[in-house]
């Protein structure tokens, strides 16, 4: 018999095409997701006189620079349009399928990716964003890479990489109310910290893992990269298989039933040894805000702003410092105090139509805070439309939230959308680096739910105060 | 891409943890289609204020640390994207070597395709460095890549690691793809047994 293996082993051992002398292994990549930011990939390409090696394997999507407001309009800004326009010439000069910002399927990458059932479990993934690993939450083995890596991919489908070791976070226990995916991942991310799986790939575990749906699942493989890891999985399991079942492009008739059979192989084995364990009680997790410039900096909402000489070391300190001098926080102020002027709910962290209900929810019959500029940006024109179906943009519109086009939005901040110096942001992404929404602009993450509370309220507000059936 | 085999210049010391990749070069210059040109807005928001001029106590503005080649940093340096626009803005700059004790991954990788070299050393290596560094009467340091060694300004030398196919493809500026093509057959050969055992891969992704 052979030894247990982790489920990223597995998938990893079948892609493995070859092995260099000093051990980087050459990795075939089953699917390949592009986007408008990587013309330097084609351009390489072009110079080279190389082709796109298996470009039916391969797909486009614009999401970084498109405006989120009308689209019939053309695009004011004129490097976005650049990007655009070069996107069009490069993706049809190399046949490669691009869903363009006129497509209702645009989104944003990693959305559209398990939504048009291109991500699946046991596949290799890459696409050239750091957040690519969010397709891990199908059981899937999805990593970021850089654009010289995606020309690689372009003409060869297959990328050089160090095996990574493995790390398994087991999230055993029942969530309490008001507690997202959103708040498992920020917890994790306070426990190990931003490089805390730096080498590694992450599996998240246990029970309040699987009790999660597929969508909150992707939430918390999304911000994998924030724990300094550059892929995180789920093992599939009967709700993977249900959500992937009949998707556009998800196998169908006897194909499917041959996929399943297999994709049942791949969780990893009761004896499989893992590089390193961490585990978290979720009934210990309350809701979750970020109060400084990079994710592990977080507190539960009932809690305060920590106090920098509490840090374990001088670095420490000083980056708790830094932090708070530029969020503009006193250490010892309670997180609920904070004022916040604008809300973003959206990016691949956050913006498929659960997220949208759940904050539609808090929405409902509200307004607004006076002080406060709220935006909800959908993460794809289809997740777009159903919420249209369902009566969330009313919801939205009526409490005065604007509704958006998709796209990656004010998490990026490089469409035209973004926050003015010194205003604070309750945001849904995933990234609260200094100026990452706007030049001098303050971030706090949080849940979908939490931000449409922030929005009514005006400050950082626990979900869990908030009377839901008002 | 350019060989890397010894590289002397000013190092600048940037004693700080966690630079982020939105540091190195904020979002706004992702947004374009070539890979040059960015060295201007390495490290924009901390070396300009808003209407263009310089800070002046930002490091690269200051003598003898505005030719900078080496940068020492602190832990878990090019946290964040995996675009290419950070190692791109620091060689556009002029800087080929970057020493830390710990880099994010993707950062570290993207360096190596670009003919950055980035060295891990240990806290008191990188404590004596940002020494160094900081003594801006002297602050070169010179970084040897074929004897694997950092050469201080006081004589004496840090050795350091790095495996050998990213230093053979640096010393001789190798490029990834033509290696990866010699191995053609073996991706043939490894799409025609996939296609047998898992076909739905090959049948569903086509429309």
């Amino acid at each position: 018999m052979s030894a247990p293996k982790t489920l990223f082993a597995k998938v990893w051992d079948a892609h493995e095409v070859d092995i260099t002398e000093d051990g980087l292994s050459l990795i075939y990549a089953d699917r390949h997701l592009l986007m408008e930011m990587q013309p330097q990939a084609f351009d390489g390409l072009r110079k080279a006189g190389l082709k796109v090696r298996q470009p039916e394997k391969t797909i486009g999507v614009m999401d970084h620079v498109v405006p989120t407001t009308d689209r019939s309009l053309p695009i004011d800004d004129p490097v976005s349009r650049m990007m655009v326009e070069q996107a069009f010439i490069d993706f049809k000069e190399f046949g490669v399928e691009l869903l363009d910002l006129f497509d209702e399927r645009q989104g944003i990458v990693h959305v559209i990716g398990p939504e048009q059932g291109i991500t699946l479990p046991g596949v290799t993934l890459f696409c050239g964003d750091s957040h690519t690993a969010t397709n891990g939450a199908l059981g899937a083995f999805a990593m970021a890479v850089g654009t010289s890596e995606v020309e690689h991919l372009l003409a060869t489908q297959t990328v050089p990489i160090a095996r990574p070791k493995s790390m398994r976070v087991t999230v055993d226990g029942t969530l309490p109310a008001g507690c997202t995916a959103k708040d498992v991942i920020l917890a994790i991310i306070g426990r190990i910290g931003t490089a805390g799986g730096t080498g590694y790939v992450i599996e998240y575990a246990g029970s309040a893992i699987r009790e999660l749906s597929i969508e909150g699942r992707m939430t918390v493989t999304n911000m994998s990269v924030e724990a300094g890891a550059r892929a995180g999985m789920i093992a599939p399991d009967e709700k993977t298989f249900e959500y992937i079942k009949g998707r556009p492009r998800a196998p169908s008739g006897k194909a499917w039933d041959a996929a399943v059979a297999y994709w049942r192989t791949l969780p990893s084995d009761p004896d499989a040894v893992f590089d390193k364990e961490v585990s978290l009680d979720a009934s210990e997790i309350a809701p979750q805000v970020t109060w400084g410039t990079n994710p592990e900096e977080v507190a539960p909402i009932d809690g305060k702003v920590p106090d920098p000489r509490d840090a374990g070391d001088t670095d420490r300190r000083r980056m708790m410092e830094r932090s708070l001098s530029y969020m503009g926080l006193q250490p010892g102020t309670s997180m609920r105090d904070i004022e916040i002027d604008r809300v973003f709910i959206g990016s691949c962290t956050n913006s498929r139509i659960e997220d949208l209900e759940a904050a539609a929810a808090v929405a409902k019959g509200r307004k607004v805070a006076d002080r406060v500029s709220a935006m909800v940006v959908p993460g794809s024109g289809l997740v777009k439309r159903e919420a249209e179906r369902r009566g969330l943009d009313k919801i939205f519109i009526d409490a005065g939230f604007e509704w958006r086009e998709p796209g990656c939005s004010m998490c990026i901040a490089m469409n035209g959308d973004f926050i003015q110096p010194g205003q604070r942001c309750a945001s849904t992404s995933n990234r609260n680096f200094e100026g990452r929404q706007g030049r001098d602009g303050r971030t706090h993450l949080l849940s979908p739910a939490m931000a449409a509370a922030a929005a009514v309220t005006g400050r950082l507000t626990d979900i869990r105060e908030l009377d839901l059936d008002h | 891409m350019e060989q890397f085999r010894k590289l002397t210049g000013v190092a600048a010391p940037m004693d700080m943890i966690n630079i982020d990749t939105d540091k190195i070069i904020p979002k706004l210059h992702l947004r374009t289609i070539k890979r040059t040109g960015l060295g201007k807005f390495l490290f924009e928001e901390m070396r300009y204020e808003t209407d263009g001029s310089e800070k002046p106590d930002f490091i690269l503005n200051k003598e003898p640390y505005r030719n900078a080649k080496i940068i020492i940093g602190g832990d878990n340096f090019g946290c964040g994207s995996s675009r290419e626009h950070a190692p791109w803005a620091l060689l556009d700059f002029g800087v080929r070597c970057v020493i830390s004790t710990s880099f994010a991954d993707i950062f570290y990788n993207n360096c190596f395709k670009n003919g950055i070299l980035p060295i891990r050393v240990s806290k008191d290596e990188l404590d004596a460095l940002m020494a160094d560094a900081s003594d801006s009467e002297n602050p070169e340091l010179t970084i040897d890549l074929e004897e694997m060694l950092i050469r201080r300004p006081n004589g004496a030398a840090i050795s350091f690691d790095l495996e050998e196919f990213r230093r053979a493809c640096l010393l001789d500026g190798l490029d990834d793809i033509g290696i990866t093509m010699t191995k053609n057959a073996s991706i043939d050969t490894f799409e025609e047994k996939q296609k047998r055992d898992q076909p739905w891969l090959y049948t569903a992704a086509a429309e």
